[in-house]
This record gives structure tokens, sequence and C-alpha cells, in this order.
């Protein structure tokens, strides 16, 4: 075991881990935040994708230890009391998603594009993308959301 | 009393109800379930394709940390049924017993054969690898049509055959003497490939009993809880009344949830030996083995036309793979497309034969589309082969054949009646956006000046038949259940609205559109309206989600349940108002007594005065909530016309999408922004078996594409932007005039892409092109095309 | 899936990340980004005793220059990579090429170092690096030792690393003033090359004066194209390029696999080598 202190949509815990184990897992399982949901085993659907020290990781794809001392956001950290972000509303006026599996994910890696390319074209956002696997929307829904969310004034 | 205005509901472009959960990550997802004592349970899966199990040992497995209890399949095979087929397509059909986990024989890499039971995942995945299984390999049996010879090896040794069913479908003229009399005939195999569904949300299974009274709640990621709920209770034994069946949010199906798997069996058979909790969730790679793929098939099509290019006849012949065992529908899909295949068209002949076929591979079954998509495929290409034969452009050889818009009704060849249509109007509002003249203009620039990258156009005029109905035409079908749907509404005492609905979405947005059906209906605010589903207990009744049936049916069992309440109402409202049911008034949700406007009152109101029933009309029961169900009279019929156009680099075989364009004739539409939504996610995957998908085995049967990294699922940087557009023709066969749309782009877009790429290529010799094309099989073409030629 | 359990050791230098590795000997695996290691656990494709996670030690991040040579830290991310100006001034083939590395969460935390000890011949980079003759400093209980590039890839999925060293810095000669690109075939955006082609070219009067290519995918580690590289001076146009372009096969032995085969690989190399060089030479 291996005694880990992260913070985690802004409550830090403390939790002794076996080494092994996956941050997506320390968050579902551990944590109880199943907001962050699993798709592959390979880490290319990027459901999982969650922020670490502020940038996009796929959370199936680190171990809890490698985020010891680090501070995640997940889906579930995004709205502040009750207020969504630009990105969560446009993905909602947009019908950027339809079943939501992969949401969590494409709302953190748009999240992690808008902060180095606050406006980028449809092929940016498509490339940005390229690590997050929808099935549900042929993706046409989730581009236009993402560039709604770039033509707002506040931060995504 | 406070004026209600309601604008219409229906063709709104609501913004969903479903999303402000998924955007917030405030989801239940089966794997998200958690309980008291709940147990985790990892499945040993067979890693040969065909093999006899010898000794299995699962105690080393229960020594290890953790470990609660570890089974073989005969460990469990007492009180464990054969996984029901509702769909024995023929009476002489071959029916293999298929245990949920295996006993004595594995028939595909990935069948289960252990599991083990711990108290976390990690420490079940641990212990399934200290349990010993001895396997005795048997011949893999994996080519379709060696299958069939009569010293192949065999997949159910018992049954002496390899060839499951013959389903032979004639009619019309005889097609050897339309043959006869035709100036040209072509004849084209094509192939379908195997596809992997990959919904993102894996399967999963929780299941909670109550041993003391043997009850047992069973969530589970499906399509179809009710179904789910009784063939659970005839494969186990539970009786009906004590299981419950809970499809929690289920993160997208296209078929490939809509089943009855043996985990849930198996969970079930765990949780009641050891009278505890119990999940199992399915990791992407276990997936790929564990849950039915779609799609297998090799089609013999020849059509017969006029030199003029009037079709006269069409022969089809199937080779569909069922994989090693038949699953809930498995023998029904390519049934599904046999009257599909003379799609838009009149002609004289249709002559059908669909042979199924064991192979030692995961069973196939229903995905999106279903036998639809391989069936428009396949007339799709070989129409346009024929305009090439013929020298006349595609779209006006589609003109010469199909059915013009005054002549529906009309019975196709193959028997169906479709209600509505007008394939002129799509498809001239198509290729108007399309700018098709342009694009042939400078595909013939291009092939002029021999460029290295070529274009081709792809069209796709295509019809489908969705929300299966009514059910005697099903029992004709020999499925095994109905196709009707129900609806219940509740009107709350405080004026609120719950609608009961048998489907089940997983993603279709059901509770935003149901909601906008019952507010317009009842005039009641759209906000004031929840829908439940998804949970036999809280609603009882229904036959689920799966083909393009939920708005038909559901929708129109949520319509007619409405209507039904407002007719209560009526009678409360007009004995509150004192005044005849005649001479009520209902708009926008109030009842008013005609000339007098004054006298009035809302549907809250009835609602509420019923709730109390201190005053209702003699004899009435204190209700007006309703239940209806609906067995429509017929399919719906959508249609519409897909354009494509693809740049192909003829030296290294990449195409690229440069155009897309569809307009779809889905009917009436209750929210244009779902409707959208379901093309624009069709269209993708339509384009993925196109260019991208297949499960690919090697000669031992093993699954080579076994994870995402392998079976290429596309991307955001790998798919264009498409044009969409609607006529709008409604169905007549449903009050609401709606036709199904879940399934329609899949079926139309992937014939468009291929056709393109063909039609690019055209030009250097080639004439087919199997796929997925990827660049290698495009590069070979080309390379072949051209050696032929020299 | 679920990795198997194993030992893990966070040391905070290289000195103690060598002792760990010396000390678990064979069994031990180093966890850089964990970009390629996390799947194969969870896969169950490797079975390490010890996890060695090279992710604290500052030592091992960062871009520097010594004289004519830029010096990355072994554990440098592709994002960082992508991102600093002196790897972009003077080695851009290298920025652009780590630009194509799976997706941009992935080179979050994928390295460069972590990439090249895998030594995957689909995986971008080694082509890269081999192609900038850049060299791998390895240090273990020995002391450091400096491979060319071109000794370090052994074999599939092994590099020269011995079980007990740690690959601490890359170090790339500056290429200012050479022409580059990366041509890579893939069928899906996220998916593996196919085939990459990376190209350098140094231009003089019009003409090419030295050319070096570095072929991804087309056998059991990276390699040069070198009959196309000498070919390849003196050509002074686009017809010149696809001449030489024509051995860019000779010598690979490309893999089968459900994307190509070794056939179409060896003629995608030809063709995406004339692109490469092309493009890099600004000929295209």
């Amino acid at each position: 075991m291996t005694h880990i202190s992260v913070k985690v949509d802004g409550t830090t815990y403390e939790d002794d881990v076996e080494p092994r184990l996956l941050l997506v897992h320390y968050l579902r399982d551990r944590l109880g935040l199943s907001g962050t949901p699993i798709g592959c085993d390979t880490s290319n659907c990027g459901a999982c994708t969650v922020e670490l020290d502020g940038v996009s990781v796929k959370s199936c794809s680190v171990l809890a230890v490698q985020a010891d001392g680090g501070e995640v956001t997940t889906v579930e950290g995004l709205a502040r009391d009750g207020e969504l972000t630009a990105l969560q509303r446009a993905f909602h006026e947009k019908h950027a998603l339809q079943c939501g599996y992969c949401t969590p994910g494409m709302l953190m890696a748009a999240r992690d594009l808008l902060r180095e390319h606050p406006h980028p074209t449809t092929d940016e956002i498509r490339h940005a993308l390229e690590g997050n696997l929808c099935r549900c929307t042929g993706y046409q829904n989730i581009v236009r959301a993402v560039q709604a969310a770039s033509e707002q004034e506040v931060p995504a | 009393m406070t004026d209600q205005i309601v604008e219409g509901e229906v063709g709104r472009a609501r913004l969903r109800k479903e999303d402000a959960r998924l955007i917030t990550g405030q989801t239940n997802w089966t794997d998200n379930i958690s309980v008291n004592g709940l147990l985790h349970m990892s499945i040993l899966r067979s890693p040969m394709a065909h093999a006899r199990i010898g000794r299995i040992d699962v105690s080393p497995a229960l020594a290890r940390p953790g470990v609660v209890a570890a089974f073989s399949g005969s460990d469990l095979a007492d009180g464990l049924g054969s996984l029901p087929c509702a769909w024995p397509v023929t009476e002489d059909i071959v029916l293999p017993d298929h245990p949920p986990i295996a006993v004595d024989e594995v028939r595909y890499a990935g069948d289960p054969v252990a599991v083990v039971v711990a108290r976390d995942r990690y420490a079940a995945a641990d212990a399934l690898e200290a349990i010993e299984v001895d396997y005795e390999p048997l011949p893999p049996v994996l080519d379709l049509e060696a299958a069939l010879a009569e010293d192949s090896p065999l997949v159910h040794s018992d049954k002496g055959t390899n060839r499951c069913y013959v389903w032979p479908l004639k009619t019309g003229e005889d097609f050897d003497s339309v043959r006869q009399r035709a100036e040209v005939t072509l004849k084209r195999r094509y192939h379908q490939q195997r596809l992997i569904p990959n919904a993102m949300e894996p399967r999963a299974v929780v299941v909670t009993p109550l041993p003391a009274s043997g009850e047992y709640t069973l969530y589970s990621a499906t399509q179809i809880p009710h179904v789910l709920r009784v063939m659970m209770s005839l494969v186990t034994g539970i009786p009906e009344h004590k299981l419950r069946v809970i499809a929690p949010d289920v993160g997208g199906g296209f078929g490939s949830k809509l089943n009855v798997c043996g985990e849930d069996a198996v969970a079930l058979a765990v949780a009641r030996r050891i009278g505890r909790p119990v999940k199992w969730t399915e990791s992407r790679s276990e997936g790929y083995l564990a849950t039915h793929h779609g799609r297998g098939m090799i089609q013999d099509i020849e059509i017969a036309a006029t030199r003029e290019g009037k079709v006269l006849g069409l022969k089809v012949d199937l080779l569909a793979d069922m994989g090693a065992y038949l699953m809930l529908v498995t023998p029904g899909v390519p049934i599904l497309g046999a009257f599909m295949y003379p799609a838009i068209y009149k002609m004289d002949a249709y002559d059908f034969t669909c042979t199924g076929v064991f192979t030692t591979r995961t069973p196939t079954d229903a995905y999106r589309g279903a036998g639809r998509p391989e069936a428009t495929f396949a007339i799709e290409r070989i129409m346009d082969e024929l305009a090439v034969e013929l020298g006349l452009d595609p779209v006006e050889l589609r003109r010469r054949n199909w059915i013009r818009h005054e002549e529906f009704p009309y019975t196709s060849i193959a028997g169906l009646t479709y209600d509505s249509g007008n394939y002129e109007a799509a498809t001239e509002k198509a290729l108007g956006l399309f700018d098709y003249d342009k694009l042939r203009a400078e595909q013939a620039d291009r092939n002029h000046r021999g460029d290295t990258v070529r274009l081709g156009i792809g069209v796709s005029t295509y019809t489908e038949m969705c929300g299966l109905a009514p059910s005697r035409v099903l029992r004709d079908l020999r499925y095994g259940a109905g196709g009707w749907e129900a609806a219940t509404i509740r009107m709350l005492p405080t004026g609120k609205v719950e609608v009961v609905t048998g489907t089940s979405p997983h993603g279709q947005g059901h509770v935003t559109c149901w909601s906008q059906i019952a507010a317009d209906v009842l005039g009641v605010p759209f906000e004031d309206v929840e829908v439940v589903h998804g949970d036999t207990k809280a609603a009882p009744q229904g036959m689920d989600t799966y083909g393009s049936r939920s708005l038909v049916v559901g929708g129109t069992a949520v319509h007619h349940a409405a209507v039904k309440v407002v007719e209560k109402a009526r009678k409360v409202a007009a004995h509150l108002l004192e005044a005849s049911e005649n001479d009520l008034e209902f708009t926008n949700g109030v009842f008013s007594v005609k000339g007098s406007p004054d006298a009035r009152r809302t549907i809250q109101e009835v609602a509420f005065e019923t709730f109390s029933s201190h005053d209702l009309p003699d004899g009435m029961e204190p209700t007006i909530n309703a239940e209806h169900l609906v067995d429509p009279d017929n399919f719906s019929y959508p249609h519409g016309t897909h354009l494509c156009a693809v740049e192909v680099d003829t030296e290294t075989g990449q195409t690229h999408i440069r155009s897309y364009v569809c307009v779809d004739d889905v009917g009436k539409v209750v929210n244009p922004m779902i409707v959208e939504g379901q093309v624009h996610g069709g269209i993708a995957q339509g384009i993925a078996q196109a260019l991208y998908e297949e499960a690919v085995y090697d000669d031992d049967g093993n699954l080579v594409s076994g994870t995402m990294a392998d079976y290429l699922v596309p991307s955001a940087a790998d798919l264009p932007d498409f044009v969409t557009e609607r006529t709008e023709t409604p169905a007549t066969s449903n009050p609401l005039g709606v036709k199904g749309v879940g399934e329609a782009g899949t079926i139309a877009s992937t014939p468009a892409v291929v056709n393109a790429i063909v039609d690019a290529l055209r030009p250097l010799g080639v004439q087919d092109i199997r796929m997925p094309c990827t660049p290698e099989r495009v590069w070979r073409a080309v390379r072949s095309a051209k050696e032929a030629r020299s | 899936m679920i990795p198997p359990a194993f030992d893990y050791a966070r040391p905070a230098s290289v000195d103690e990340a060598v002792r760990a590795l010396a000390d678990a000997g064979e069994d031990a695996k180093v966890l850089a980004g964990g970009q390629s290691l996390l799947p194969l656990l969870r896969l169950r494709l490797a079975f390490p005793e010890l996890v060695v996670d090279v992710g604290r030690i500052p030592e091992l991040r960062g871009v520097r220059e010594d004289g004519d040579t830029l010096v990355i830290g072994a554990m440098t991310t592709h994002h960082d990579v992508i991102h600093d100006p002196l790897v972009r001034r003077h080695a851009g083939l290298l920025a652009s090429a780590t630009a194509t590395v799976a997706d941009p969460a992935v080179r979050h935390r994928g390295t460069l170092g972590g990439s090249l000890a895998h030594a995957d011949p689909a995986g971008d980079l080694p082509a890269v690096v081999l192609a900038l003759n850049g060299e791998l400093v390895a240090q273990g209980p020995r002391g450091r030792r400096t491979l060319p590039a071109r000794d370090f890839f052994v074999d599939y999925l092994q590099s020269a690393l011995e079980p007990d060293e740690l690959l601490v810095e890359v170090r790339v000669p500056k290429a200012d003033g050479w022409g580059f690109h990366y041509e890579k075939f893939h069928r899906v955006a996220q998916a593996w090359a196919t085939v990459g082609v990376a190209a350098l070219v140094r231009r003089d009067d019009g003409h090419i004066a030295e050319a070096r290519v570095g072929l991804t995918n087309m056998g059991s580690t990276p390699l040069r194209a070198s009959a196309t590289e000498q070919a390849l001076s003196g050509a002074g146009d686009a017809q010149a390029v696809a001449r030489a372009a024509e051995s860019a096969a000779e010598g690979t032995r490309p893999s089968q696999d459900t994307s190509a085969s070794p056939e179409y690989r060896e003629y995608l190399a030809r063709v995406l080598t004339r692109r490469a060089v092309l493009a890099a030479a600004g000929m295209g």
C-alpha cells in the first residue's frame, strides 16, 4: 500500500492504495466519484478524461499513486454552485450528447483545447478531440458546441 | 385561475431534459451502482475458438485473497436453462443448446467457462488467472461456404450440420423467366464484414438478491428490460413476479444491448447461490469477444433489366454468419433485410434465399439497421453498376425505377405496403444541396487530366422498414414477441404529469420527446411532464427499444394515452361546469364552455378534483389516468437520398470524404434537433463500416482486432461535416404521422460512400472494393485494374 | 481490465532510480509517462514485480543547449517537446512529428524518453530521433554511456538499455537550416502509423546536399532509408527525388497486421518518402 494525498474537485483525500490502482478506479470505487466513466482498456476512447494538475489526462492510464500530491478536476467539479460552464451549456444547447457516456471526457478534452486555443477552427477542434470517441453523435454537434463555447466571453 | 398558453410542442427543437445530469456527471450507469456487501464477478473465457473442455479446477482461485466463490460452467449448470432465441425463422431451424456458461465445449474464443466472485474487481481479476482449464482443441469453422460442405467440421456436432436454416422468399414472376426476357443481367458478390457495435458504455450487470423472499433485482445495461425479465425468468427459473429488471442510465446500444446474455443469467445464478449482491462489468476488449457482433454476410445478387433501364427482377442468395450460437434474434436479422432488397424500385420478380451458417465465432445479432443496411448496400451498389452498364447516370436509373409519389400506398414486390413517400422530392432537394452537376464536371476534369486524386460521387436512395408491427405479421414471420407498445399517463394531484413508457431509451431522448407529445395533447407545460422508463416495477409493460420503433409505436401509445386522459378529464370538467361534454372546448389545457368563456377548468384543476373525488360524475372511477397499448397496422417506411463525394488518392489508396449531403424523409418530426442528431450518428456508423471497421479473425478463429487500438472506431478527426435536410411526407399508419429515424443514416450511408469510391476509380477499371475500403484494398484494386488493362 | 499487482518505487533522483533498478534485476519496469506501459499492464501483457516511477525526478525534465547539441530530458512530455522554443528552433522535425503522436491527453503524460525506451517500431519518435542522428544517454550503476540512436534500437520493443539502466537524456544535433517533414500515414487519426517517414534535407544552391530519412513501422526497429539518402545527394528536382525514393524500402522487413501487408508497406514507404523529402526540400 502506498499513501497518497490527492485533491479532487476541491476536496483533499488521503488514502492508502495499492500501487496498481488506476486513477479512474480510485475516483470511482474509492471516492465514489462515478461521474467519470470507463470506456476501454487501451486509452483509445477518452471517456475517462479528467484534468490532472491543469492538463487533460486519461485517468485509465494514470496510476492513483502518480496523482499523489496532485489536483484532479472531474466533470463533477466543473459546475460551481449549480452554474454550468460555457462548455456544459453549449453541449446542452447544441445537442452535443445523446447517451452521454463520452460526454465527461469530451468536456474535459474540449476544456483543455480551449485553454490552449481559445478560438480554435473546426479542424483544430476535430483534431483536439481525436482521442475521445463518441458513437452516437457523429461528432458534428460536439464540434458545434465547442465552437459555440469558444465564442463566449467567459472561460470554458 | 391562470391562463395557460402552451405553444405546439411537437415539431419544436426542445433542448433535452436528459442532458442536465449527463453533462454534470450525475449519472447512474450500471457500473456506478454500489450496495452494501457488493461482490465483483470476473469471467474466465475460452482462449480457443473451438475445444472440448476437459478438467476445470477453480479451487486455486478460491485460495486467493478476497475470493468468496468460484464456479465452473458445470457447477452452475443446474438451474440454468438455455439462452433463448426468440426468432426461429423456419420450422426446421437448427436450434442448438446455448448454455449461459459453457459446460463441455467452447465454440468461440470468448465463450465463458468459469467465474470468480471476490471482494473487489482487482481481486476478482487476479483470481481468474489461478483457474486451471484443460482444453482439447477441435477444428475451428470459419469460412461460410466451406462450413456447408459435407466434410466440414461441425460447430454443433450433435446437429450434424452447420446449416442453421434456409429461408426463401419468391414473389412475382419466376425470376428465371424474367432473366430470359431481360436484355441486361448483372451478377455481383458483396461482402458484409463483421462489425463490433461499440456502444460507448460496456455492458454491465448488478444483481441484488433478497434471499429471505426469493426476490431479485437485476440492473443491466440493456435496451430491453421487459424482454429481459421474461427471458431471465425462463432461463433461471426465478419466478417472473420475483424478478425486477432495471435499465439504469444506459450508454448507447445500437443493438448490442438488445440481447439476453449469459452474463446476466450467470450473475443471477451466482447471486442466488451465494445470497449476496454481485456486479459484473465487461472491459472493452472482453466485450469485443463477449458481446454479439453485427453483419457478417456474403451476398450474391443478380439484377435483370431492359436496355432502357427498367429493372425486371432481382435474385439474392445470402449466406449469413450466425456465429456459434443463436442469440435473441440472430436468425431474424437477415430476414429483416429480405424485404428490403427491392427497396424503392418497381420490378416483376424477386427471388430471395438466405442460408444461416454456424461458425466458431462470437454470435452475431442486431446491429444498427439489422439486415436493412446489408440489403440497401447490395441493391444500391448493383444499381450503380447497372447504370454504368447501361450508360445512364445513376440518379436517372433510379428515377426510371422508383415508385412515384402518386403511386402510394404501394405494395412492393416483397409484399410490403409502403404507406407514403416522395422519392422525387427528397432526391431533387439533395441534388441541389450537393451541387451535383458541378461535382460531376470537376470529376470529368480530373479524369481528363489523369489527376492522381480522383473524385467520385456516390448515390444512395434508400427506404427501410421500422417499428416492427403489427403483432400478427410478426407471428407470420415466426418472431416470438409482439410489436405493441404501452404507455400510461398519470395526472398527479398538483397537476404535474408522469408518462410511463415501455420504451427503454439509451440516448435517443425519449424523455424529451414523450414530454413534447404529452404536453401537446394535455395542454400542460413541457416542464411539468416527467417520463418514467426502464424499470419493470415502475413501468411494468413494454416491448423496449430497438429497430427504430420507439417513436412510431411507443410515442403513438403516449399520444393515445394522453387523448384518453383528456376524454376522462372532459367528463369531470363537464360535471364541474354543469355543462354537457359536447359543449366543452379543450384548448391549451383548458376546458371551457362554448359561448361562456369564463366557465372553465384547467386540466390541472380537474386532476386535483379527481384526486379529492369529492364531486365526480356518478359512477365514475376516481381517476383520469389512462393506459394505452398500441399495435400499429403497419411498419413505417422512412426514406431519403444520400449523396457522398469522395476524393481518392490513387497513389496510396487513401480516401477522403469531401462532402456529404442527405435529405431524409422521416415523416412528421417531434423534435428536429434530435432527428438531426440521430441522422448524424447514423451516417457516422455507416461510414465507419464503409471505411474503417472490421472484426478480423485469424485462421485459428482468434479475434485479431481484439482491442480498440486495432478495431478502428472513427474519431471527430476522421469524419466530415454532414449537410442534413428533410422532406416531410407524413406516415399514414399512426396519428402523429411519424416514421423511425434511429437507423436511417446507417442504412443509407454505407453504399453512398462505397459507390463514391468505386465511381472515382471506375475510369481506371475498378468495379468493386470490399469493405472496409482500406487504403491497401483501394490501392490493390487500382493496381489489379491497371494490370488487367495492360 | 486490471493491472497485475506490483511493488512501487518513486525515486527522487536518477541515482536512486538506478539503485532501485539494479536491486530488482530483470523484473523491474520503468514507469515514465505510462502511456505505453499502463495499457500493457491493463491487458496483462506485462507482469513486472517492481515499477520504478521516474516521474518525480526534476533533472530528467526540460530542454537545454549544449553547444551544437540540443539536450532533452528523457521525461520531457510530448506536450512540452512540441511547445519548447529550443526544440522548435533547432529540431523542428521532432516538434512536428511529436504533434502527431496519439492525442492531446496522451501527449500530456507521454514522454520522449518513454517512447524511445519502449522501442516500438510503430512509434513515431524512434525513426525521428534516428533521422536526427540523435544520441541516447543511459545511466546505470557503472555510470553513464551514450548510444547513437542506430545502436539503441535492437529489436521489436527492445532497446540496448540494460535492465539496470535508465534513459536520462536525448541529445540531438541542431538541425538549423535543414528542411524537415514527417509524413505519417494512418487509417484513423489516433491509429499507429501504418508507415511514417521522417525526412531531413539540407539544400545547397537549389540541390539537395544531404538528406536523412527515417522510417517508422518498416521493420522490427526504426530504420534509415540509406540507399535513398545516398541517391538523394545532389538531387535537383522532383524527378530526381522520385527516383531516389524508389529505393526507400531496400533492406526493410515490415510486418503484416490488420492495417497493411508487408508489400503495401514497402510500396507506401517509397511513395511517402518521395512526398516527405519533397516537402522537406520545399520542392512539393
